[in-house]
């Protein structure tokens, strides 16, 4: 099983620091995933044209790919203007309009205010339901005073970021087994 | 439907389309050479012919998993190799030609020929052959309908004079050689949502239609706008023919076509679109409101004339080799489609004389 955690912004630290944790997390109880953190700061992305993304040289081809073949994606993401960065929304707009089908989609939000709790909800679920995610239903939104420089110091957070990596292991089980079902109704 | 060489009272004419992709073999991890996968869609033009199916068309895409970027070139070996099957192009990326150049290749191929070929122009689907050929994606929609327009303006007139922005203009020129009998057809190769089908009827331009799946009634809505939007532009949509197009794999039973159809629909699908075709949607395709034709050449049937009725159209094109099919599933595809399929639709459509 293949699960690739997004940081999706290219500046801050905070979303990147969350998401450093929730490796750990993986692969201190699922040595058997394979686990990669793609941090879109590393990359030099386009903006998305329309082709297919394959079709993309170097960074965008390399971030769209594994995107598409893991079975889970972790996305990390910091709140601007009360929506996602343009950085994430410009990943969605590169993939296919079905590109999350039978994959599990699971969301840790940071924001410096405790208002931006539901954007996730408003803003980033419609999109991944749109795209046929299956969506972990509970995200971990961490705020700005949970962190000491470059640690999460709020024990709930970190609670809750090993019960979204279990969630999320467990939807992939899940999800798995869905498809195997599926397959076995038919003999082509 | 006469400058169109369409007779309507042969019933609607069946034919095979390819976009001569280049992909591999699912069942044995091979694939053929390029060279082996061109003399096989030249060789699959000529068991058409003999089948008795009415055309055989060649798409261009200019890119990985494909074969075909010189289809006029394979068009015209395929009019050297045949007598009376009409030839199409399915489709001629116009947006990354010069409509002259177009013009004369295809004029050529119909002196070849004896007067069978016919220009299918579409702006193309994949975005390769726009890098590669050197035409900006920002100009996607509007190349393509000026050259379109010139493309028309040409097939209808001996001498052209025309300015637009994405070409040198043209004074009195003469486009030469002329096709045989002056004029051939030229259609516009229409895909997805109605935009495009509006825009064919408003050129009163000849419209073939691709319906890859999913509900055929889904597709009735471009092929009535197509049809009410000519007349609004003073065209009489009766003189215009519409064709549609869908991937297509028949065998004795609906098992064995399911079957012998998805392993490369899928690898197909995950080469040209980077996403397999779904197992539960393939499941449903053999019900006859399905526009993917799979099926047992009785639910094959069924499928066409609930289409006719839907769309009334009067041509058919079949996508049979999408995939890396082998060439032994080709030729019996064509062999039950010339047997059993065609004489069941030509009966069932064929128009009495003054039905027009």
């Amino acid at each position: 099983m293949k699960i690739v955690v997004l940081s999706s912004s290219i500046v801050g630290t905070k979303t990147k620091i969350a998401l450093e944790k929730t490796v750990q997390f993986f692969e201190e109880k699922y040595a058997a995933y394979e686990v990669t953190l793609i941090d879109l700061a590393q990359y030099d992305l386009p903006f998305s044209d329309g082709r297919n993304y394959f079709e993309y040289e170097g960074d965008a081809k390399y971030v769209t790919e594994t995107i598409m073949a893991a079975d889970a994606l972790v996305i990390g993401m910091p709140v601007f203007q009360a929506s996602m960065p343009a950085t994430l929304k410009n990943i969605f707009d590169m993939l296919p309009v079905n590109a999350f089908l039978n994959k599990v989609v699971s969301i840790i939000v940071t924001a410096g205010s405790p208002k931006h709790y539901l954007i996730a909800e408003q803003q980033l679920k419609p999109i991944l339901a749109y795209m046929k995610a299956t969506i972990v239903p509970t995200y971990v939104f961490i705020e700005e005073k949970d962190f000491l420089r470059t640690d999460i110091v709020n024990d709930d957070i970190l609670f809750r970021l090993e019960r979204l990596v279990e969630d999320t292991v467990h939807h992939v089980e899940a999800t798995q087994f869905l498809i195997e079902k599926q397959d076995a109704m038919y003999d082509f | 439907m006469k400058q169109y060489r369409i007779d309507q009272t042969k019933g609607m004419e069946i034919g095979l389309y390819t976009l001569g992709d280049h992909i591999f073999n699912p069942l044995d991890g091979q694939r053929i050479s390029a060279e082996q996968r061109i003399k096989q869609i030249i060789e699959m033009a000529k068991l058409a012919e003999q089948a008795g199916l009415d055309i055989f068309s060649v798409g261009e895409s200019h890119q990985t998993f494909f074969t075909t970027q010189a289809h006029t070139v394979i068009l015209s070996a395929i009019a050297q190799a045949t007598k009376k099957i009409k030839l199409a192009s399915s489709s001629t990326v116009l947006s990354v030609h010069d409509p002259v150049r177009v013009y004369e290749d295809f004029a050529t191929i119909d002196l070849i020929s004896n007067g069978r070929v016919e220009i299918i122009a579409g702006r193309g689907s994949r975005v390769g052959a726009h890098q590669l050929l050197g035409v900006d994606l920002q100009d996607y929609e509007e190349i393509y309908e000026e050259k379109l327009e010139l493309l028309k303006m040409i097939n209808e007139q001996d001498t052209v004079t025309w300015e637009g922005k994405f070409r040198a203009p043209l004074d009195n020129a003469e486009i030469l050689p002329r096709p045989l009998n002056n004029t051939l057809p030229l259609w516009r190769a229409v895909g997805g949502p109605p935009a495009s089908a509006i825009k064919a009827g408003a050129m009163g331009i000849p419209m073939t239609l691709t319906t890859l799946g999913g509900p055929a009634i889904n597709f009735k809505e471009s092929v009535d706008l197509y049809r009410s939007v000519a007349h609004e532009y003073g065209f009489d949509p009766a003189t215009l023919p519409v064709a549609t197009t869908s991937l297509f794999y028949v065998a004795d039973t609906t098992q064995e076509a399911l079957q012998g159809m998805y392993p490369h629909i899928d690898i197909g699908f995950k080469a040209i679109r980077g996403m397999g075709y779904p197992k539960q949607q393939f499941a449903q395709a053999p019900d006859h409101r399905d526009s993917l034709m799979v099926g047992s050449k009785e639910q094959i049937i069924e499928k066409m004339l609930y289409q006719y009725e839907l769309f009334g159209m009067q041509r058919f094109l079949a996508q049979i080799d999408f995939g890396g099919v082998p060439f032994d599933k080709l030729m019996k595809n064509i062999e039950i489609i010339g047997n059993d399929i065609i004489p069941a639709i030509k009966k069932h459509t064929a128009q009495k004389e003054g039905d027009e």
